[in-house]
């Protein structure tokens, strides 16, 4: 059971992503996570979606995912080199030596601290899922108040383009 | 230039996209539109009596005619009333547009009154749907539904029409588009040649083949070339539910229905063929029985123009993307071109082995001596007075499976059942969607008392625009399939099966205008029949046949086993 990475060109319109989620509640299928947001081509929305399964039924996903009317391109990421990213906000317990500990730890994962209270730290890390997770094992999650993350979005490497 | 309304324009629109009828019933977001209807006369409307049944009327003539049907209904309960014939079309792949009402667009989201959210509640079940956000783009969104419904694998297409968008007093200039284009939607024109050419070497090195042909067959309108395939390379083929008629029944390379009913020959050619080539079938689990299983020594070629159809069950060895008819135009030339014919000595060994299972007559039953028909020797009764040649719609159940076994459908198009859904309460409306549409035609719905009540009210609609159809219901008393399974999983416990305070008939039929004819036994019914089609030609006839409730359909494919394991009657298993 592979993790894909399944990015979308889909048409810009109302009731379009609710195709698209309906499918996967209606199939069965698994969503981990879902990002969607405009291109710079107004009439398209871009729209990454991590999902899991064998090769049989990522078949089947990405088949019927074409199959929708309103979905213009589609890639699955995993095939090929790619990059990935998603942003996590995280508040942590900070307090006494901690403090020095917790900051040392962001740097290390190129995190920045984007707010600070006496006791809490908010901080902004950016990188592919396991990046994420390793951070929040390294600063242990007893430590971890709150996390927010935007789902994973990726492109593929080099000059390959999905575009119309 | 001409101003038109929105109601207008949606009349218009549907008009010029090539509809004679819309099967449809009015309300309060639909009253411009209905008003629209009233003033034209180019496309008529047939009011039903539950929206249902417009639906199903619809899809009738769909299936009929390959073209799709219309549906008119108004927001709210409308709207819902209709989602089981969406449905019903959708599993089966049948072209419908559908124009659902909807409160004024100032109200959406208020909980206004008969307010539902008709393209969430239908989304499931559409091959795509559209809300009308401003009027001008009427003509170009009936047109885009059109194309959608009809092209690729066809399904329904639902528009949403909020209320505002039929203001009778605003007009705009009316562009009906000539040509449409979808950048997301490319139906495929044809199969990849490669995958084509190796498809047609596996079928020329065969051995032991059979050619399973769907429901995909008919709607691609390619039943002419499978034919000209299969008595071209002499293999025997069989057909699906859905594909029945695509091979002519009576045909000698014709195996019968293959699947959970389907016939021993079928059934066995299928789980020893070295090579299955599937046309527009889609290897339901009906068909296939257990999936791990099936077939063990054949490889199998998939032709179909939806690829999430391929290898979704059953992984296809060459697997073909495209219109059913254009791939096999050319694998027609392919065969022509190679230098190759299949071994003649071993497919002569493969028919003798099938004539050895024909032999086995598995499709035989025991006439009573005495007392009620069995269901059986109703349908062939009705396939002789007929000639073989009527449109004969079906419910769901035992009669169903009995009208596709003993009726021998030899046109495609013929045999109008709802086999993905299974939806009780479909063959009567759409019986009435194809008469109403080929008047000169028989229509015969084979139905049962179970189902007939589920739409039984459109007997008004049939007296209200003269829709002389025939019900033949095959009365067993009981859910008669739903009875057999639990003769056979749950020891005979008839749990609900069992339909008592049953109407009369004869007298409902005679109450809503029409000729009821009970017949009780075997003498009566040739002489039944007859009067249904001759002496009230002209008239609905219900024929409430009385037939033996513990007749079971056979043969019956054994849960979990593979496509060999079949009972064939009460008492013989293979
Ligand atoms: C709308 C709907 N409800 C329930 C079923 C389940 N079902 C399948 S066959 C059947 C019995 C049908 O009885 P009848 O119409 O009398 O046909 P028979 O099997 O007796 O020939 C039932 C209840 C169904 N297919 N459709
Ligand atoms: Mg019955």
């Amino acid at each position: 059971m592979e993790k894909h990475i399944i990015s979308i060109l889909l048409e810009n319109e109302p009731g379009a992503l609710s195709r698209v989620v309906g499918l996967f509640a209606q199939r069965g299928y698994n969503i981990e996570t879902l990002t969607v947001a405009p291109t710079e081509d107004e009439t398209l929305s871009r729209l990454t979606m991590t999902t899991t399964g064998d090769d049989r039924k990522i078949e089947q996903i990405t088949k019927q995912l074409n199959k929708l009317i309103e979905v213009v391109k589609l890639v699955d990421l995993s095939e090929g080199e790619h990059i990935e990213r998603e942003l996590m906000l995280i508040k942590v317990k900070a307090v006494g030596a901690q403090r020095a500990e917790i900051k040392r730890t962001a740097d290390i994962f190129r995190g920045q601290i984007v707010d600070v209270t006496a006791s809490v730290y908010t901080i902004q890390l950016t990188g592919a899922t396991d990046k994420l997770e390793a951070f929040i094992q390294a600063i242990g999650e007893g430590a971890v108040l709150e996390t927010v993350r935007t789902g994973v979005s990726g492109i593929a490497r080099g000059e390959k383009i999905l575009s119309l | 230039m001409e101003l038109l309304s929105g109601g207008e324009m949606l009349v218009r629109a549907l008009h010029e996209s090539g509809v004679e009828y819309i099967y449809g019933y009015p309300g309060g977001s639909l009253l411009h539109v209905y008003d629209a209807v009233y003033k034209q006369s180019a496309v008529k409307h047939v009011l039903v009596r539950h929206e249902q049944a417009a639906a199903h009327m619809a899809d009738g003539y769909a299936r009929a005619t390959g073209k799709p049907g219309v549906v008119m209904v108004t927001s709210g309960p409308g709207a819902t009333n209709t989602i089981t014939g969406i449905a019903t079309a959708f599993t089966d792949s049948i072209p419908m547009v559908v124009i659902s009402g909807q409160v004024m667009s100032h109200l959406v989201g208020d909980d206004a009154f008969q307010e539902t959210d008709m393209l969430g509640v239908s989304r499931p079940v559409v091959k795509h749907s559209f809300s009308v956000r401003d009027p001008r783009d009427i003509p170009e969104l009936v047109a885009k539904a059109f194309y959608i419904a009809s092209t690729g694998r066809p399904g329904p297409v639902v528009i949403d029409v909020p209320k505002d968008m039929t203001m009778p007093n605003e007009r705009f200039e009316y562009v009906y588009p000539k040509k449409v284009k979808l950048r997301s939607y490319t139906p495929p024109q044809r199969g990849h040649a490669g995958q084509i050419k190796k498809a047609v070497d596996l079928l020329l090195n065969a051995r032991k083949p059979v050619i399973y042909a769907g429901g995909g067959v008919i709607i691609d309108g390619s039943s002419d070339k499978l034919r000209a395939l299969v008595d071209r390379l002499d293999f025997p083929c069989t057909n699906t539910l859905m594909g029945l008629g695509c091979y002519p029944a009576t045909g000698d390379r014709f195996l019968g229905m293959l699947g959970m009913h389907g016939t021993y020959e079928a059934n066995m050619a299928m789980h020893n063929a070295d090579v299955v080539f599937a046309v527009g079938a889609r290897f339901d689990d009906r068909v296939t029985n257990a999936t791990s299983k099936f077939c063990p020594d054949a490889k199998i070629i998939h032709i179909d123009i939806d690829p999430s159809s391929i290898s979704k069950t059953i992984q296809a060895d060459v697997p073909i993307v495209g219109p059913v008819g254009s791939v096999l135009d050319e694998m027609m030339a392919l065969l022509d071109e190679a230098d190759s014919e299949p071994d003649s000595d071993a497919i002569a060994s493969w028919w003798q082995q099938i004539n050895e299972w024909r032999q086995r007559h598995a499709m035989r039953y025991e006439k009573n001596d005495s007392g009620l028909m069995k269901p059986q020797e109703v349908i062939e009764a009705l396939w002789e007075a007929t000639n073989g040649d009527a449109y004969v719609t079906s419910d769901v159940g035992q009669h169903q499976m009995f009208a596709a076994q003993y009726y021998k459908f030899d046109k495609p198009n013929r045999w109008i059942n709802s086999g993905g859904l299974g939806t009780m309460g479909f063959g009567f409306p759409a019986a009435m969607g194809i008469k109403l549409n080929f008047p000169d035609h028989e229509v015969v719905c084979v139905t049962g008392e179970g189902s007939i009540q589920m739409n039984i009210q459109e007997m008004s609609t049939c007296l209200q625009y003269g829709i002389p159809v025939k019900i033949l219901c095959l009365n067993n008393g009981s859910l008669g399939m739903v009875r057999q399974w639990q003769d056979m999983n749950y020891e005979g416990r008839h749990s609900h099966s069992y339909m008592e305070s049953l109407p009369d008939f004869v007298k409902l039929a005679e109450s809503y205008g029409h000729v009821g004819i009970q017949v009780k036994s075997r003498d009566e019914l040739p002489q039944a029949l007859d009067d249904a089609m001759n002496k009230y030609k002209n008239r609905l006839v219900f024929l409430d046949v009385a037939v033996d409730p513990e007749e079971h359909v056979y043969p019956m494919q054994v849960p979990t086993g593979s496509m060999r394991d079949m009972w064939l009657s009460k008492t013989e298993r293979t």
